[in-house]
């Protein structure tokens, strides 16, 4: 008897948990639908859009920089160690490309946005929300979703992919740093090698995906702030959940767009 | 011109508006009054739209408030929140002309600072705080600042949620001096919220008493005293014994 009841317990609770996740899918799929819709009905807000193209695509650059560096650097060496195993060490460049074009690039470069943008863009929103700013702005006549969510959200969408390009390039050449200073590779073959095997594939992949989670880290820091609860707590809540949200939401998408890009 | 009819709006089971039945007319000054938590600010939001209510009609103009053209409607408004509610990512002269610079009513930079520095000195603000920001002002400057955003597109209908609260009694009376001159000036029909009976007095044409989620009481100004009501006679000899529980 016991026994049914704790199953019955927990299948109902299994039960909640998955109608609450569809709910919550269904929500952010209309917020994101109705951003769609006031990307294109007037007015337009071309200053706060420039404000957010600085705020998201420059401001990150030192983070994003710093990231691809270390992480190309990293990934040479152990190419290198992996490679040796099998005789393989000359692969270093080539790999180190493809790694970081098609992978490593677009989802650092994405969670970092998540950590820096997301959470900055929900704390902000959320605090508006909790001091009656989105209510004022509402009273003087100007949406919310059109002076707050588009502009971050198309700044994001533009700028992501440049971050992405930029983050590629310094995350080969933290690899080519340490190929050539630590491991012995000739400089010129390096760059010539790593130029010769990408493909434009690679690179297409790798903006795209930027812009999709460009995307995605506006939409959810704007989402969950919007939602906010009332009081310092519901701003701090909105924060984690937006980034823990974008984070997953990015991974989940990055491997869908390589099962796009490069299955077939 | 402003008509609520049997307004009910509830938070879960806080059921905090029960049937609010309340009218305004044009170039009338209404003040609400009421408790703590009795649910004013929420009837403001009601009117305007921020709150969805559960049931009732609200009408402006003759039209119903939650259908047709939000924008249009909403530009016939001007709101003062309670807690001032400024964006804290503008300058103060921003923030007063923020409907003066988009929309229909688009002024130059020049004008529209113009028009924000002039409405702030109505409030007894100096040109000095115009580049500062809300963040660096007092909480009774950041209220007037909020006052002069409200007033600052000359709205035809303006709500004020307690606009003197948290003012040195001088700069409550300058408040209250202005928002009579903006009815009796302009002809704007007014809403107040507030807890200050100064106010009242130097603000009302007429007066109506919130509690348990309904209107109490509701008269002219010069009936407040005879009104025989145990709810508004309580209120307004601030006695702890009475029909209002003090001690919930
Ligand atoms: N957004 C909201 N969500 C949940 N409850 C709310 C919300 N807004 C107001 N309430 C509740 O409604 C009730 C009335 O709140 P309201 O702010 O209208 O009070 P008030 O009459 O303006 O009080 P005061 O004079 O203190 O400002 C309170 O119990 C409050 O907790
Ligand atoms: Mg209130």
């Amino acid at each position: 008897m016991i026994l049914v009841s704790w199953i019955n317990g927990f299948l109902a609770a299994i039960g909640a948990a998955t109608l609450g996740m569809f709910a919550s899918i269904g929500r952010v799929v209309i917020f994101a639908l109705s951003t769609i819709s006031h990307i294109f009905r007037p007015p337009f807000y071309p200053k706060e859009f420039a404000q957010q193209l600085l705020h998201i695509g420059y401001f990150s650059l030192p983070v994003v920089g710093l990231t691809a560096v270390f992480t190309g650097a990293a990934l040479a060496l152990q190419i290198y160690a992996g490679g040796a195993r099998f005789n393989a060490e000359a692969v270093v460049p080539q790999i180190v490309a493809v790694g970081m074009v098609r992978e490593l690039g677009p989802v650092l470069v994405g969670l970092m946005i998540a950590a820096r943008v997301t959470s900055s863009i929900a704390a902000e929103i959320a605090t508006m929300k909790v001091t009656e700013q989105l209510d004022a702005l509402t009273t003087l006549s100007t949406n919310p979703m059109k002076y707050l969510t588009v502009p971050r959200v198309l700044a994001a969408l533009c700028v992501v992919p440049i971050l992405v390009g930029i983050g590629d390039i310094i995350g080969i050449m933290g690899g080519y740093f340490v190929a050539t200073g630590r491991l012995g590779f000739n400089a010129a073959a390096y760059l010539q090698n790593t130029a010769d095997f990408l493909e434009i594939m690679d690179i297409i992949s790798s903006l795209v995906k930027g812009a999709a989670f460009g995307v995605i880290a506006a939409l959810m820091g704007c989402y969950y702030g919007m939602q906010s609860d009332r009081g310092a707590q519901g701003v701090g809540k909105a924060t984690k959940t937006s980034v823990v949200a974008a984070s997953v939401l990015i991974l989940a998408a990055n491997y869908t767009l390589t099962e796009l890009f490069f299955s077939a | 011109m402003i008509n609520v009819e049997n307004l009910h709006k509830a938070f879960g089971d806080n059921h905090v508006l029960n049937g609010v039945d309340m009218s305004i007319g044009k170039g009338e000054s209404m003040v609400i009054i009421g408790g703590s938590g009795t649910g004013k600010s929420v009837l403001l939001k009601c009117i305007l739209g921020l709150i969805t209510p559960d049931s009732g009609t609200i009408t402006v103009n003759g039209k119903d408030a939650t259908k047709g053209d939000r924008d249009a409607f909403l530009a016939q408004f001007g709101m003062l929140f309670q807690g001032g509610a400024l964006f804290d990512s503008l300058s103060v002269w921003q923030n007063v002309a923020f409907r003066l610079q988009r929309g229909p009513l688009k002024l130059s930079k020049t004008d529209a600072r113009d028009v924000a520095i002039e409405k702030l000195r109505r409030v007894g603000l100096k040109s000095d705080v115009a580049d500062r920001f809300p963040a660096e002002l007092s909480g009774g400057m950041q209220k007037r600042v909020g006052l002069a955003r409200a007033i600052a597109a000359e709205p035809q209908i303006i709500f004020f949620d307690e606009p003197t609260t948290g003012l040195d009694p001088i700069m409550s009376g300058v408040i209250n001096d202005l928002i009579r001159e903006i009815v009796v000036e302009i002809g704007a029909t007014a809403m107040t919220i507030t807890h200050d009976m100064s106010s009242v007095r130097a603000i009302a044409d007429k007066v109506a008493m919130l509690h348990d989620g309904s209107v109490q009481w509701t008269g002219p100004i010069d009936q407040l005293e005879h009104s025989n009501n145990p709810y508004l006679d309580q209120f307004l000899n601030g006695r702890a014994e009475g029909p209002i529980e003090a001690v919930r």
